[in-house]
């Protein structure tokens, strides 16, 4: 594991979970966690098995749901779906994203500005 | 709502921890099977996949910890090891464990007894509705007892129908003698207390009768049937808890009474209006009978309107007052309640005057509970030293301080959980014990038992004690530096030393707080001693009182004087010829008793001065009492028998009244015998001068008594005083045998030696001595254990070094010599600071004590003989058990 890979946001990893099992479909642990560092490029720091406690937690509040099923090469393996509760919150989780984003842009823009201004004075 | 869902999963993840353990095995093999597969697809060896597989997981216990962490309830797990763990550590030290328990038992269960008794006298309101509202109305205290602590009935009807602060005005007769009801199912009548009280008394206070009904006015009317209400506890023990008493007649004090209700259990008159007194069954007042001409009589009981303060229903009775008269019909007796009509809140009448001494109680017991913790955090640090390389080591392996310190303090609240269990078994018993103590003169004893208020107060006090005396232990084993402790070889190395020179300072505290209860312990017992030691004008000792029943009615006046004349005659005669008495009389009030007063005599042709005190409690005696009672003759005569209805009035008086009249009067040498008195109008002329009673208590001062003869005054009963040479107990029979001769209708009134009203009197004061006696006692045992225990543990640290001086030479008294030397070093220095301690806290309660300042050197001596004893004792068993050791097998150990 390189030092250089990005160290996750708390909270940050359920948000990426319910996303990827909204865009795939029903999806078993070691899916999700490869599906998010694929997308990722391989830039997240994710241990594998950390996948495994948001999963909880986010059954917990009703966002998914879980069952045992088989996987494509026929092994069983415990599959997760996101529920009408969880699409709602992944909306808002989203909004929220985009606007922390939106924001970020604009202060690190605005440190740019201020540079220059200073450098003209 | 989704946290609300989150919890509630948790919860129940936390109770199915094993299935879904295994799930989560069972989903992180398919993980790494899945992971395996792809990897063989890529081409990778098995051993190689499985291996990358694993990389990419991380850390498996991690993960799974993780995952537990967030679907349960980590804190309670960590809870359940740890509690699992101080269970099993705690067994494998079933010494330890059960002296701690033990110490915690008795201290824990001091102090919810002694909660109870607060709770009960001070904090819990009275056990009627509203308790707030209801105040006692009196005046100030003062010297001439119930006759003036009472209102005439006019005086009441006066009060009731001018005040408007309360909703109702009630009140009791207050001159209702112990035995005063005669119960009659045709054999020698049954002694029984009733009170009679003012027909709307039950309304104001609030109490439902359990079964029948209350008074109403028509059972107060002129003629009314009679009728009576029965307490609980005496409808169970002399009517067999009838179900149908209600309705049921039965012959009292010669006339048939209709019972007409039972009171419910939680009523008990006397608990709350006369302690130390059972009283037996409740009747009604007729306020408009023959009471009208008795004078003072009632005590006024007041329930004020809702919102009204009891300031302002005393205001308002200052302007009552003024109005009220002794007697309508004499004008000049109005305005004489002046001032003296104060409604205080009945709560503060009942209990107030203890306060101070259930608050020195609470200290005392709040001292004891100090000392057990201080002792506990002690035995505590002792084991954390033993098991330091334990801790040591668990820090080693990555245990946070904080997981340390919590793992020490489940290990103290298991204890003191333990010792409350047990403590709240002891504190039942006592307090079991406590409310059958119905002869103690204290308010409200009777209904004491341990509530929830109580049991809130064990779980506090538990919670507490694990704080306090675990912290101390916690804190010291988590702060230590591990290396030093992993190094420590346990005999005088640094940490160790730390470690005794903490215990050293708690022992010292220990028998500091010992110290001071020792000596206020000390002071309460000299006080009681003191006390006893109260002369109280008359002889206790060999002497017993019985109530006699006579019947003196007569058409007249004269004939009723003369008919009670040989009655009281013919049973001192015969009373008196009984072998081992050795003087009888009769009066119809004893001290300590019930009291009465007949206003103030004075000195005849001599101008009474604006403001005259109250008058001399009054007692109507035969020839003989005094000597019966023991009461000295200081000047003058005892009555005779000729002293006669027809013949000049006389009196006898006591000293101190005596003394008063003397100042206005010009007397030869301030001699009173021979001299007339005005009474109410009429001559009295003094024949005899008494030395002065204690009327009221032993602490008390002695107030004024005037005798009258019962051959010329009326008394109002008769209690027949003997005199004895043997124990009174053994002439109860021979006494009760020759009253029962004379008069067959006589009651099986209870014999009491005098001792007994004494001792009434006083106890009170013996009540608080017992416990707290008791609870120094308790201290002084904790704080020789703390000793034994410090003392004890440095001699099992220094074996080794013990051994080798002793292989070296050290004779036996100087291994012994230096065991004892430390302890008395931390006797001295604990008795010094408790001495310091203990002279503050006396100078708290003096106003408890009696006759003994609060520096007594006696109590001060004792404290210092008694705790350096203990400690010395303390401290030489283990110095014997040090001059015992071996060279060869100490040197050898280790």
């Amino acid at each position: 594991m390189s030092p250089e890979k990005l160290d996750l946001l708390q909270g940050t990893l359920d948000v990426m979970v319910l996303k990827t099992l909204a865009a795939m479909g029903p999806m078993h642990g070691y899916g999700i966690a490869r599906r998010i560092e694929q997308v990722s490029g391989n830039e997240v720091l994710l241990n594998q098995g950390t996948i495994y406690a948001s999963l909880v937690r986010i059954e917990q509040r009703g966002w998914i749901l879980s069952s045992w099923g088989t996987s494509e090469n026929n092994r069983k393996a415990k599959f997760y779906a996101i529920t009408e509760a969880g699409r709602r919150q992944l909306s808002r989780e989203a909004a929220y994203w985009e606007r922390l984003t939106g924001v970020m842009d604009k202060v690190m823009a605005m440190e740019r500005r201020q540079a220059e201004e200073g450098e003209l004075a | 709502m989704s946290i609300l869902r989150r919890y509630r999963e948790r919860g129940r993840a936390f109770l199915s921890k094993a299935q879904l353990d295994a799930e989560l095995e069972a989903e992180i093999a398919a993980h790494i099977d899945l992971a395996t597969d792809e990897n063989l697809r890529l081409g990778m060896t098995p051993a190689e996949a499985r291996r990358q597989a694993l990389i990419s997981f991380g850390g498996m216990n991690m993960a799974k910890d993780q995952q537990r962490e967030a679907r349960g309830l980590m804190k309670l797990d960590i809870l359940m090891q740890d509690l699992r763990y101080t269970v099993r550590s705690l067994g494998r030290d079933p010494g330890f464990t059960v002296v701690a328990v033990l110490i915690l038992a008795l201290g824990i269960g001091a102090n919810v007894a002694v909660f109870s008794v607060v709770n009960t006298l001070l904090l819990r309101p009275l056990p009627f509705p509203n308790a707030e509202q209801l105040v006692w109305i009196a005046p100030p205290p003062s010297k001439c007892g119930m006759s003036c602590g009472t209102y005439s009935t006019d005086a009441y009807d006066t009060f009731r129908a001018q005040s408007r602060s309360y909703q109702d005005v009630t009140g009791y007769f207050a001159f209702s003698g112990p035995g005063n009801l005669r119960l009659s199912f045709g054999g020698a009548p049954i002694p029984a207390t009733s009170i009679d009280v003012i027909q709307n008394f039950f309304q104001v206070l609030g109490v439902q009768p359990a079964m029948g009904r209350a008074f109403t006015p028509e059972d107060a009317r002129n003629g009314a049937a009679p009728v009576i209400l029965l307490s609980d506890a005496w409808w169970r023990r002399q009517f067999n808890a009838d179900p149908a008493i209600v309705g049921k007649a039965f012959n009292m004090n010669g006339q048939l009474t209709t019972v007409i209700g039972v009171l419910p259990k939680s009523f008990d008159f006397g608990a709350v209006f006369s302690p130390g007194a059972k009283v037996d069954a409740l009747t009604p007042l007729n306020l408009y009978g023959p009471p009208r001409d008795w004078g003072n009589i009632i005590t006024m009981i007041g329930r004020m309107k809702p919102g009204v303060p009891v300031a302002q229903a005393r205001a308002e009775a200052q302007f009552v007052a003024p109005q009220m008269c002794w007697n309508n019909k004499y004008a000049q007796s109005c305005g004489q309640y002046k001032d003296a009509v104060v409604p205080v809140g009945l709560k503060d009448y009942v209990s107030g005057k203890l306060r101070r001494s259930l608050f020195v109680l609470w200290c005392a017991v709040g001292g004891i509970l100090l000392i057990a913790c201080v002792n506990l955090s002690n035995l505590l640090l002792a084991r954390a030293a033993a098991r330091s390389k334990e801790f040591a080591m668990r820090g080693a392996l990555g245990a946070s301080r904080a997981r340390i310190v919590a793992q020490l303090l489940t290990e103290s609240l298991v204890l003191s959980t333990a010792g409350a269990a047990l403590g709240l078994g002891f504190a039942f018993a006592v307090v079991g014990w406590l409310a059958h103590q119905g002869a103690v003169a204290l308010p409200l004893l009777t209904t004491l038992h341990i509530d929830g208020a109580a049991l809130g107060w064990t779980v506090l006090i538990a919670f507490l004690t694990a704080l306090l005396f675990g912290l101390l232990p916690g804190l010291r084993m988590a702060s230590g530096s591990l290396q030093e402790s992993l190094k420590d070889s346990g005999s005088g190395a640094g940490q160790g030393r730390k470690h005794e020179r903490l215990r050293s300072v708690l022992v010292v505290s220990e028998v500091a707080l010992a110290c001071v209860l020792l000596v206020g312990a000390g002071l309460l017992l000299r006080s009681f001693l003191k006390v006893l030691d109260v002369d109280m004008g008359f002889q206790p000792e060999h002497a017993a009182a019985v109530n006699v029943d006579y019947d003196d009615s007569a058409p007249t006046q004269l004939a009723t004087i003369a008919k009670r004349e040989v009655i009281f005659q013919q049973v001192l005669a015969r009373v008196g010829a009984i072998p081992g008495i050795q003087a009888v009389g009769i009066s119809d009030y004893l001290p300590l008793g019930q009291n009465r007063a007949w206003g103030t005599p004075f000195p005849k042709g001599v101008k009474r001065p604006d403001k005259m005190p109250a008058g001399p409690l009054v007692y109507v005696v035969t020839p003989g009492y005094i000597r019966a009672m023991g009461t000295r003759l200081r000047g003058g005569r005892d009555f005779t028998w000729d002293d006669k209805p027809t013949g000049e009035n006389v009196v006898m008086i006591d000293e101190a009244f005596a003394r008063f009249m003397a100042n206005y009067a010009n007397w030869p040498d301030g001699n009173p015998v021979g001299q007339i008195v005005d009474s109410n109008g009429s001559d009295l002329r003094i024949v005899g001068v008494v030395e002065d009673v204690h009327e009221e208590s032993s602490e008390g001062e002695t107030g004024w008594q005037i005798y009258y003869p019962a051959t010329q005054a009326s008394p109002s009963g008769a209690h027949l005083v003997i005199r004895t040479t043997l124990p009174p107990d053994t002439m109860a029979a021979s006494v009760m045998g020759a009253l029962r001769e004379l008069n067959p209708k006589q009651t099986a009134a209870e014999f009491r030696p005098l001792q007994t009203f004494v001792d009434h009197a006083n106890s009170p004061r013996r009540f608080f001595l017992l416990l707290v006696a008791s609870f120094s006692v308790l201290g002084l045992l904790l704080a020789a254990l703390g000793i034994y225990g410090v003392i004890s543990y440095s001699v099992n640290q220094r074996t080794q070094e013990i051994g080798i001086r002793m292989a070296l030479g050290a004779t036996l008294g100087q291994v012994q010599w230096e065991v004892i030397g430390k302890t008395l070093k931390l006797a001295l220095v604990g008795i010094a600071l408790g001495t310091i301690a203990s002279l503050l806290a006396a100078r708290a309660i003096a106003a408890l004590l009696f006759g003994t300042a609060p520096t007594d050197p006696a109590a001060f001596a004792g404290m210092i003989v008694l705790l350096g004893g203990v400690s010395l004792a303390a401290g030489w068993i283990p110095a014997r058990r040090a001059s015992r050791i071996n060279p060869m097998v100490a040197l050898r150990n280790n």
